[in-house]
């Protein structure tokens, strides 16, 4: 049985559709990012989940029970803002139990609740603080903490990191994380950081105009992005599109660069491979091999000039330019590249992806 | 380069404190606040004064001899028509019609408000603009509407009745402050008292209300001061004993018999207006902070 079904959910604010018939499963325990630019959706998503919007179709099931027009105290579930929203006239431990005070719930049982949930988050000395005596990550320890207490089955989470500064934002990941697989409770957490969702996810959906574009775990995400919107949304630095054409050729398809040919032997394809006279040859930064000096012979290369290096401290990225289009390679920070270079690149095959340019579909 | 521009300009620019622009800045502040503050001066001054001094007729001259007699005299014994028990009877209806003015108008507005910018109901924009087109109808055209109405109900001349309208009148005004305040709120506030289970009356009574002292201290003020010096509503929905303390005040200073005591008249002005005053002044600074939270979003 699923933790949370979203089942055909459409949401309209008038004449603007925000979700179209949008279909979720998520899985009891399981860690599900909803991942997107501004504006996709994921949070209005996240919203309908938590009872928060009214949808104007569908159906949403927490733990099989039909929730749709409950309300969002009813559902079963805790929620975590990116503004924190703690309440700030209420100290910390006024925060963790106002929930729990409004259901009415014994002094004691309280007191134990929100005891358990401060040890667990490590803000014991904090309880009688106000929030505005809290600096932003111990902020969001609390609203963490206001969504334990309440023992939801399903956590959400908005964007709880987005407002703290870098390093902080890697701690809290690390502990959001650990939180889970200490709870095992089903999350869904919705977030436009790709580092986050790669290293928080069981699952990521990546969503665009309302619409779920890639449902997978991040291996597959990263690796065989569905189309070229995930493609390009996924990976830092961003995946190289090289436009071509795919041809048959002895017996087998090679993919067309200008005057060069890239056999397609070791592509690992979604489909049946066809040849297609607009297609894109995607492939990251990393699966790029860079060689200065003669290649080694084991796998074709191909000519290239060196436009600029950018080093990133554990290594470099490299802008080259190949039969007249922009190509980046991730290299070892040691070695050096001057602009006007003569180079040759190799692809690494299996990791690369080949898209239709009509459909945007990969192939 | 010279020594002297290595070392001339250095640490914070030197100021001369007689410019031109201090000169003309704080004359003119000077001369306004004179412009302002003579009235009140020559008020205390004459409201310390017998009748026999003020008939020299040295209005700006300090008294030779003080005396609080006019203020004993407006407090308690100054006539107006048959009634000689002075402001004393208008200043304790004045504060039977504003207390519980204040505290139904604030109580309804802020609830409406809360209601406008946190709980989108069906046609809450038609209910907001309805309400605010209520602020521009002049009061004239509601007087007599407003006559028959009371008289109807059988609260016409009751003190009752005028809080009433006070109440109404206050209602456009203060819903828009408060709704505009509440704008400010972050939403994801309100979001997170829904999924803490908290309901309409919950999340305002517990979340809102705590966070709002500058907006109500402003309506406090706006009200207080408002319907202390209303004269219209009180002389049209009273009847004498009932008389508001302005209403009083006008028929002491306006009696035409006998001889003008301008101290007792003073005197009573400056205590009819003593309430708005320390309203001012207990509470300026909040008064300030609230008008500027509640006007940042419209």
């Amino acid at each position: 049985m699923s933790s949370v079904s979203v089942r055909d959910i459409s949401l309209n604010f008038g004449a603007i559709r925000v979700l179209q018939d949008l279909n979720l499963e998520v899985e009891e325990g399981e860690f599900l990012v909803l991942l997107g630019p501004s504006g996709c959706g994921k949070s209005t998503l996240l919203n309908c989940i938590a009872g928060l919007l009214d949808v104007s179709d569908g159906q949403i099931f927490i733990k099989g029970r039909n929730v749709t027009w409950q309300e969002p105290k009813d559902r079963g579930i805790g929620m975590v803002f990116q503004s924190y929203a703690l309440y700030p006239q209420m100290s910390v431990e006024g925060n963790l139990s106002f929930g729990l005070r409004n259901q009415g719930m014994a002094r004691d049982k309280v007191r134990e609740r929100v005891d358990r949930a401060a040890k667990m988050l490590q803000i014991e000395n904090l309880l009688a603080r106000k929030p505005a005596q809290l600096s932003g990550g111990q902020r969001q320890r609390v609203a963490i903490g206001r969504a334990l207490v309440r023992d939801a089955e399903v956590f959400l989470f908005d964007e709880p990191l987005s407002n703290l500064d870098a390093k902080l934002r890697s701690e809290l990941r690390v502990e959001i994380k650990r939180l889970h697989q200490k709870l095992t409770n089903t999350m869904i957490y919705v977030t436009h950081d790709q580092i986050e969702a790669l290293t928080l996810a069981d699952r990521i959906a990546v969503m665009k105009g309302g619409v779920i574009q890639q449902l997978d775990v991040p291996h597959t995400i990263y690796n065989r992005p569905r189309n070229l919107y995930v493609a390009g949304f996924i990976g830092s630095p961003s995946m190289n599109f090289l436009d071509g054409e795919i041809v048959a050729q002895d017996g087998g398809l090679v993919f067309r660069l200008g005057s060069h040919e890239v056999p397609l032997q070791d592509y690992v394809a979604d489909i049946d491979l066809r040849p297609a006279a607009n297609a894109v040859f995607g492939v990251r930064p990393e699966h790029v091999e860079v060689f200065q000096g003669d290649a080694d012979g084991s796998k074709p290369t191909f000519p290239a000039v060196v436009d600029l290096e950018e080093p990133m401290g554990a290594d470099s990225l490299v802008w080259m330019t190949l039969e007249g289009q922009q190509l980046s390679a991730r290299v070892e920070a040691s070695r050096r590249f001057r602009r006007g270079d003569e180079v040759r690149v190799a692809f690494n095959l299996p990791m690369t992806s080949v898209f239709d340019r009509q459909t945007e579909d990969r192939m | 380069m010279t020594d002297a521009a290595l070392d001339a300009p250095r640490g914070p620019k030197p100021r001369p404190a007689l410019s031109r622009r201090n000169v003309f800045l704080y004359g003119t502040l000077l001369v306004v606040s004179v412009y302002y503050l003579l009235p009140l001066y020559v008020m205390i001054v004459t409201s310390l004064k017998g009748m026999p001094e003020i008939r020299l007729g040295n209005i700006f001259s300090p008294p030779v001899e003080v005396t609080f007699e006019p203020w004993v005299k407006a407090w308690s014994s100054a006539c107006t028509g048959l009634n000689c028990d002075g402001l004393s009877r208008g200043f304790w209806n004045s504060v039977r019609i504003l207390v519980p003015s204040v505290v139904m108008s604030i109580a309804i507005a802020s609830v409406n408000g809360y209601a406008l910018a946190n709980w989108r109901f069906r046609g809450a924009d038609l209910f907001f603009t309805i309400l605010i087109f209520g602020a521009f109808i002049p009061y004239q055209v509601m007087i007599y509407p407003i006559v028959i109405l009371l008289r109807e109900v059988g609260l016409y001349t009751d003190l009752f009745g005028l809080v009433i309208v006070h109440t109404i009148f206050g209602m456009p005004i203060l819903t828009l402050l408060f709704r505009n305040y509440f704008t400010t709120v972050p939403e994801d506030l309100f979001k997170a008292a829904r999924v803490d289970g908290a309901g309409f009356w919950g999340i305002y009574f517990r979340i809102m209300l705590p966070m709002s002292l500058p907006i109500f201290v402003v309506a406090i003020i706006l009200q207080v001061t408002g319907i202390w010096n209303d004269f219209l509503f009180g002389v049209v929905y009273t009847k004498p004993e009932n008389y508001p303390m302005t209403v009083q005040l006008n028929n002491i200073v306006n009696s035409v018999q006998g001889v003008k005591e301008y101290n007792v008249n003073m005197a009573a002005t400056l205590l009819t207006g003593l309430v708005p005053l320390v309203i001012y002044f207990v509470s300026g600074k909040l008064f300030v902070r609230g008008i500027a939270a509640g006007a940042v979003k419209g």
